[in-house]
């Protein structure tokens, strides 16, 4: 008994610290309302074709999406733009080197947005927003997660306003301060400012918008199921309550006689 | 087939007969079904259902996701991607794959501790519980090599770890790690046989599974009461048992339904909680992950791994004993292996005259203790290993060891256990009284 105690003391004092811990280590990523959390959550369509535009005008210039195929922009459960609107955007905005041709040629639904790599470039995007997490606590017990959700998209949205205006040189290599990254310092230097894309349905376009659109923009790219996913967990839920109702019954009927018990259905 | 009195299966018609006379595969499947069963099982003997039926899910999801991916280092992460974005249907099969190695972990974790309190594993259910051992240390391999081939970061890095507990073993250590990664380090060749082991262990388990089912059924199931079905006459083993089916194949369908609403809840609606982020980048040799963390299942082993650093007196005085042949590290792989080897050897550590733990009650205390103890380590395998974390997996450590080797010998010893019911009919009709009439 008395070692038991123990036992839970000690433990209450391992999550007390943990939770300190976790508070002081990297920077707040602070919670977002995007229309796709949740069970009955949605990609909000009009919101992903602005962050489309987002991405386009600013983030493509360093950043590829190698495993977003253009076609999928027409697809259902994403910015569901026709298939001739993603055949201009594509071949208006990237080019693709042809073997048979041995030049560039614009690029068609087909194809794949580009892949962006080389020196100064960052990171490929098709999945960062499943590739941070925003919530672990508390005690690394991921029950926030539970709660609000992993957190890609919102690290993302608050990584791209949380830069501090601090620089400095690291290596020769020029280190951004920014609240949200873990250490503190990026080489991404700041891209958002209030105004610097203009929308086309006239939208606000403060800073603070156009990263929550680009941020649910990338958690279309990194789970573009993400609709159908649900409505398959929903089917499931349903059929397999169903199921076990019908199951229950006929367990309680079943055992009734030898339980002594009456069973009327 | 020794065991409970029971009937027994009668080939009837002409074809019957010609068959059964061949091969008695309809009386072997009546045989396996229609087994005389404890009527008095409670909800924590259903799992064994969800254990067979998460077998057969990850065989099947997995056999489609292997029509579609590729286990090569500069294609296996893009396949994936494939699956996810192109294949129809295919991110759900993943998702159900990638949650149903936890709900199988999970559903051994419990069996497991099911078996621990009733004392299912004591004579003469020893080799049940051996052969179950040997399964879920199948599982483990399986759920590593698993996780490697999506080729991401944690992939990557938690094969590079793991594997090199192996290169802490004295004298053939590096030799062997090399062996058994098929090179230097975690390439290409890893990667294959991981492919090529993660496929075939999944039929060597299901073959383990029917051995473990044969050796409880030649033995009965254990019940919560731990005391034997009456074995004397037909009559008299019908008063304590009722045959599998229906009564808990009906039974455990319900439970295994329950549990599977839960189950499509997380697939459908949060599929990557229990997953790590750092696994949807891809696989890089040049950049280590912040925190390798394993997947939650592993987390107990890895504490205990932990554990035991060359600050630890004991470990001090084993590798001052042997020359140094033992070093922290090898001491630490050791203390894993052995925490489930001690689990392994409960049936000859318990001493205790009385099987099950409704009737022993100090080792019910210890025994809360014990499962407490695991949610720790594993809630302190995910932490880094600062202090208190250091303490907190040696304390825990320490009494999972303590535990098997002192506390389970020693209870029987001096604890007064109270007197079990006399039958099995006894313990029934005391819960439903309307059943004695």
């Amino acid at each position: 008994m008395i070692k038991q105690l123990t036992a839970s003391a000690i433990v209450a004092l391992g999550l007390a610290t943990g939770a300190a811990q976790a508070a002081g280590a990297g920077g707040e990523v602070h919670d977002t309302a995007f229309s796709f959390e949740g069970p009955f959550g949605k990609y909000d369509k009009e919101q992903l074709r602005r962050g489309l535009k987002v991405y386009t005008e600013v983030c493509s210039a360093c950043h590829g999406l190698r495993y977003v195929p253009l076609r999928t922009l027409s697809d259902k459960g994403g910015p569901e733009y026709t298939e001739d609107e993603v055949r201009a955007y594509a071949a208006e905005n990237f080019t693709i080197y042809d073997p048979e041709l041995d030049d560039d040629r614009a690029r068609v639904p087909a194809d794949f947005f580009p892949t962006v790599s080389g020196e100064g470039m960052g990171p490929d995007l098709s999945l960062m927003a499943k590739a941070r997490a925003g919530f672990h606590g508390p005690a690394g017990t991921g029950i926030n997660q539970l709660v609000k959700g992993m957190g890609g998209a919102e690290y993302i949205a608050s990584f791209l306003t949380a830069f501090n205006g601090k620089e400095q040189e690291v290596a020769g290599q020029y280190l951004n301060g920014n609240d949200v990254f873990p250490g503190g310092w990026t080489s991404m230097p700041p891209q958002l400012e209030d105004g610097s894309v203009e929308y086309d349905d006239g939208h606000n376009n403060s800073a603070h918008h156009l990263a929550e659109d680009v941020a649910a923009f990338l958690m279309w790219t990194a789970e573009p199921k993400m609709m159908a996913r649900k409505q398959a967990g929903f089917i499931s839920v349903l059929m397999l309550v169903l199921l076990t109702s019908l199951l229950y019954l006929t367990n309680k009927k079943l055992w009734a006689p030898h339980k002594g018990k009456k069973f009327n259905a | 087939m020794s065991g409970i009195p029971h009937d027994h299966y009668e080939p009837k018609s002409g074809f019957e007969k010609w068959l059964d006379e061949r091969l008695p595969i309809v009386g072997l499947a009546y045989g396996t079904l229609m087994i005389p069963t404890p009527k008095n099982l409670n909800w924590w003997w259903i799992w064994g259902i969800v254990l067979a039926f998460c077998l057969v899910m990850q065989i099947v999801t997995g056999i489609i996701l292997v029509m579609h991916y590729t286990p090569h280092v500069d294609l296996a992460f893009a396949s994936v991607e494939h699956i996810m974005r192109n294949v129809n249907g295919g991110h759900m099969i993943r998702y159900i794959h990638m949650n149903g190695a936890s709900l199988f972990f999970l559903a051994v974790y419990i069996h497991i501790f099911r078996g621990l309190f009733y004392g299912s594993y004591k004579a003469p259910r020893e080799i049940t519980w051996i052969v179950g051992m040997i399964i879920y240390l199948l599982m483990m391999a399986t759920g590593f090599m698993g996780y490697v081939l999506p080729w991401g970061q944690m992939s990557f890095w938690g094969a590079t770890v793991i594997t090199g507990l192996f290169g802490a073993i004295p004298f053939i250590g590096e030799p062997l790690q090399t062996f058994l990664l098929g090179g230097p380090a975690v390439d290409n060749a890893t990667l294959n046989r991981f492919f090529s082991l993660h496929y075939l262990l999944p039929f060597v388990i299901a073959a383990l599974v029917a051995v473990h089912i044969w050796a409880f059924h030649t033995t009965g199931n254990n019940n919560p009461t731990g005391v034997e079905v009456r074995r004397g006459s037909k009559e008299e083993a019908k008063k304590d048992t009722l045959p599998f089916w229906p009564y808990f194949v009906i039974k455990d369908l319900f439970a295994l339904g329950l549990i599977l609403v839960g189950f499509f809840a997380i697939v459908g609606f949060m599929p990557n909680y229990l997953g790590h982020p750092d696994n949807y980048i891809e696989a890089n040799a040049l950049a280590t992950p912040a925190h390798i963390v394993p997947e939650w299942y592993f987390l107990p082993f890895y504490a205990i791994l932990r554990a035991f650093t060359a600050d630890v007196w004991v470990v001090q005085l084993v590798s001052f004993v042997t020359g140094g042949i033992i070093d922290a590290k090898f001491f630490g792989v050791l203390a894993m292996f052995g925490a489930i080897i001690v689990m392994a050897l409960a049936p000859w550590l318990d001493t205790s005259s009385v099987r099950s733990g409704q009737y022993r009650p100090a080792f019910k205390w210890w025994y809360r203790l014990l499962l407490i103890d695991f949610v720790v380590l594993m809630w302190v395998g995910a932490r880094d290993t600062n202090f208190p974390h250091d303490w907190i997996s040696l304390i825990g450590s320490t009494y999972w060891f303590a535990y098997f080797l002192v506390i389970l010998p020693l209870l029987g010893l001096f604890e007064k256990p109270s007197t079990p019911p006399a039958t099995i009919e006894e313990d029934f009709n005391a819960h439903y009284p309307g059943a004695a009439e």
